[in-house]
């Protein structure tokens, strides 16, 4: 056992904060459309540093990074300061979903457009009769040709004001009920008979979208997997949304160090557990992480933990920014990075799966607790 | 970097496992609160055998140390095992076999078993000195059998690691007693039938076992990582987190089990007031997270 970096690591680190450090900017939110459009040029700069997608092949824009190499790269990323991604849902569900089950003319057409994000992507899952219930969606794809017309409502997609793409799920066999019958769909968002409805969020932006399909021609080429086998594509997405690659401990650990930071201008003594706990928080998350690469590594498959990194990530994300606004005392409703995340971390206990299907399915699959009513 | 247990580790506490499980540990455990301490002695001769005693004097590492440690929380298995087996090795005093019983004042206030151990080490102004059992308290683990000490002679001079062997011992007693009370409350809650159906198909249930694993698994890594670095942050945030994850563990347990859990002939009382015990000594949590804020 050991936490020593590889030589190799130590020098893609010293590169990746010498670059961060020049070129790091500060960005108004991408749930702006004047926002959304800033972060495309800086995923672009990114992309030309080959800084975009590290963890990719080469021949897609990336690096063939190692996993530990990634996390470092993360880790970097976030203490920079550096913007949020834009195109976070492409990347890191999306794309992992193609590198499992994309055919590899897919893999060639799409993952270089999003690794620059010329083409953002937003994830159309929930509908809104079926949220925690995702099985139970009710947008239709219809058989023509040479492809599929689909038909339904999405809801709740982030992003999508100004998205370019979507991906989902719809059900294709009209004889099948529940998880049977699905079929992957990536949709181009200004097809004939899509119709976007931005919503605004607790901030007052267009954070998500409704989307509404009305015979939306889709051609063959843009089914993931089989036809009927949606399902299964489809958790390999959701455990990449709640394991570690949408949230890698980065983040986290560097919204930690800055609690910190915030609390010795002030040391208030009421507040010092809380802090601490957070640090102590953001440090098992980050070593949590690295047992999770070393099992990947040494050829695991991400399985039900990844909802444990969730419910551990979701909750720690919340009290850290409550701790901070605590701290922060009046002043604290005064519109900046606090008080933005702290709006953005009360979402992590809803998206993604919420927190009591995370626990139903630690509780089942983990620990093998007996299913219940639904 | 490889952030994992080696085969070796694993096959060291599987071996460790098989024997504690076979040994009867509670009987041991309340024999002991009892002070008839044959038993107890009994398994300190067998782990000694496996080579628990000296582990670090015979080339052994803090993480070996700390995968040792877990399974003694696990079993709750008595005696001043932390004093022996981890603190003397930073003393560079072999214990040769005997117990020993280290204060560390404010830290760790009493002497543990130490109206029997043959070595009575005091660590005050970095100077390690020799006491004298005093007063005897009854500890709310009532396994653990406290004195207060007489401080006698200075012996010699203190070593900064000891604290932080003690402390992180502790920390993997504490998660190892975690792991048994979520591993018994989940084996329970499967079994248990009211209304029914399982107590384990209820949400209610379901959900204070997903949290307890979860504190559980996230608090592990810091205590490897506190063993391999041995820094006060390192070994703060393990302390710390092993002794959240494991009270949770404990109340969940309790909760779970209902009243069963709350009689002393089930094991559930022996894991639950050694975890309030070992919440408290070798640093509280409150001046651990001191520590790792400084
Ligand atoms: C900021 C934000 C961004 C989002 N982005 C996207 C996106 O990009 N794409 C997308 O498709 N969706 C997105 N979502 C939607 C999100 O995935 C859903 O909100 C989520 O799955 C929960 O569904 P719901 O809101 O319909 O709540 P419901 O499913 O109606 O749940 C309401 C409450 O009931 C509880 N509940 C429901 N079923 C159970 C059960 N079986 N056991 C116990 N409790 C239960 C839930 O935990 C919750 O507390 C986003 C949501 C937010 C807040």
């Amino acid at each position: 056992m050991d936490l020593d970096l590889p030589e190799s690591t130590l020098a893609f680190r010293a590169e990746v904060r010498d670059w961060l450090a020049e070129h790091v900017v500060t960005l108004p939110s991408f749930d702006t459309a004047e926002g959304f459009a800033l972060h495309r040029e800086w995923e672009a700069e990114l992309a030309d540093a080959r800084l975009s997608v590290v963890s990719w092949p080469e021949e897609f824009g990336g690096r063939d990074a190692s996993l530990v190499d990634w996390l470092v790269f993360e880790e970097e990323y976030y203490a920079a300061g550096a913007p949020g991604r834009v195109n976070q849902n492409g990347l890191f569900m999306l794309a992992p979903t193609l590198f499992s089950h994309g055919t590899p003319e897919q893999q060639a057409r799409i993952l270089p457009k999003m690794a620059r994000s010329e083409e953002v992507w937003a994830q159309a899952w929930s509908e809104p009769e079926a949220g925690s219930d995702i099985a139970a969606l009710r947008s239709t794809a219809t058989r023509t040709s040479d492809g599929w017309l689909l038909s339904g409502q999405k809801t709740w997609s982030s992003r999508a004001a100004f998205a370019d793409k979507a991906f989902g799920l719809f059900r294709s066999d009209p004889a099948e009920v529940r998880h049977r019958g699905l079929t992957y769909f990536m949709i181009d968002l200004r097809a004939d008979g899509v119709q976007v409805r931005p919503i605004a969020q607790l901030d007052g932006e267009p954070g998500f979208a409704e989307l509404f399909f009305d015979e939306v021609f889709v051609p063959d080429e843009d089914v993931i997997g089989e036809p009927g086998a949606g399902w299964r594509v489809a958790m390999t997405t959701a455990n990449n949304e709640r394991g570690l690659s949408l949230r890698s401990p980065g983040r986290f650990l560097a919204t930690a160090e800055r609690l910190v930071r915030l609390w010795s201008e002030t040391r208030d003594p009421a507040l010092a557990d809380r802090v601490a706990d957070a640090w102590i928080g953001a440090r098992a998350y980050q070593l949590y992480t690295f047992g999770t690469a070393t099992r990947l590594v040494e050829g695991a498959a991400l399985g039900p933990e990844s909802s444990v990194n969730k419910l551990f990530w979701s909750q720690l994300d919340v009290s850290m920014h409550e701790t901070a606004l605590e701290l922060l005392g009046p002043a604290a409703e005064v519109a900046g990075d606090w008080p933005d995340g702290w709006l953005f971390s009360l979402a992590g206990p809803i998206y993604g799966g919420t927190d009591q299907i995370q626990r139903n399915i630690v509780a089942e699959r983990l620990l093998g607790l007996p299913r219940g009513d639904r | 970097m490889r952030f994992a247990l080696s085969a070796e580790q694993n096959d060291f506490s599987a071996a460790l496992d098989d024997y504690l499980s076979t040994a009867d540990c509670d009987a041991a455990a309340r024999a002991w609160a009892d002070d008839d301490l044959g038993p107890g002695m009994k398994l300190w001769h067998g782990l000694s055998a496996l080579g628990l005693l000296d582990l670090l004097d015979s080339g052994g590492s803090l993480v070996d140390l700390v995968v040792a440690f877990e399974r003694l929380g696990y079993h709750a298995v008595p005696g001043p095992w932390v004093e022996t087996a981890a603190v003397l090795p930073a003393l560079a005093i072999g214990s040769g076999g005997r117990l020993a019983s280290v204060v560390l004042p404010p830290h760790v206030p009493y002497g543990l078993d130490a109206d029997v151990s043959d070595l009575r080490l005091l660590l005050v102004d970095d100077g390690v000195h020799e006491f004298e059992p005093g007063e005897r308290l009854k500890s709310v683990d009532r396994a653990r059998r406290l004195f207060r000490p007489e401080p006698g002679a200075r012996i010699g001079d203190g070593v900064p690691l000891a604290f932080e062997h003690g402390a992180l011992a502790t920390a993997a007693q504490l998660l190892g007693a975690g792991e048994w009370l979520l591993a018994t409350s989940v084996a329970y809650a499967k079994q248990r039938k009211q209304y029914g159906r399982e107590i384990g198909s209820y949400q209610a249930i379901k959900h204070l076992l997903a949290d307890t694993v979860t504190a559980l698994e996230l608090a592990r890594p810091l205590l490897y990582a506190a063993a391999l670095t041995a820094s006060a942050r390192d070994v703060s945030a393990a302390k710390v987190a092993a002794g959240q994850a494991a009270s949770l563990a404990a109340r969940t347990g309790l909760q779970v089990h209902g009243a069963i859990g709350y009689t002393a002939e089930h094991g559930l009382g022996l894991r639950l007031t050694k975890v309030r015990a070992l919440v408290g000594v070798w640093g509280t949590p409150a001046f651990h997270r001191g520590r790792v804020l400084a």
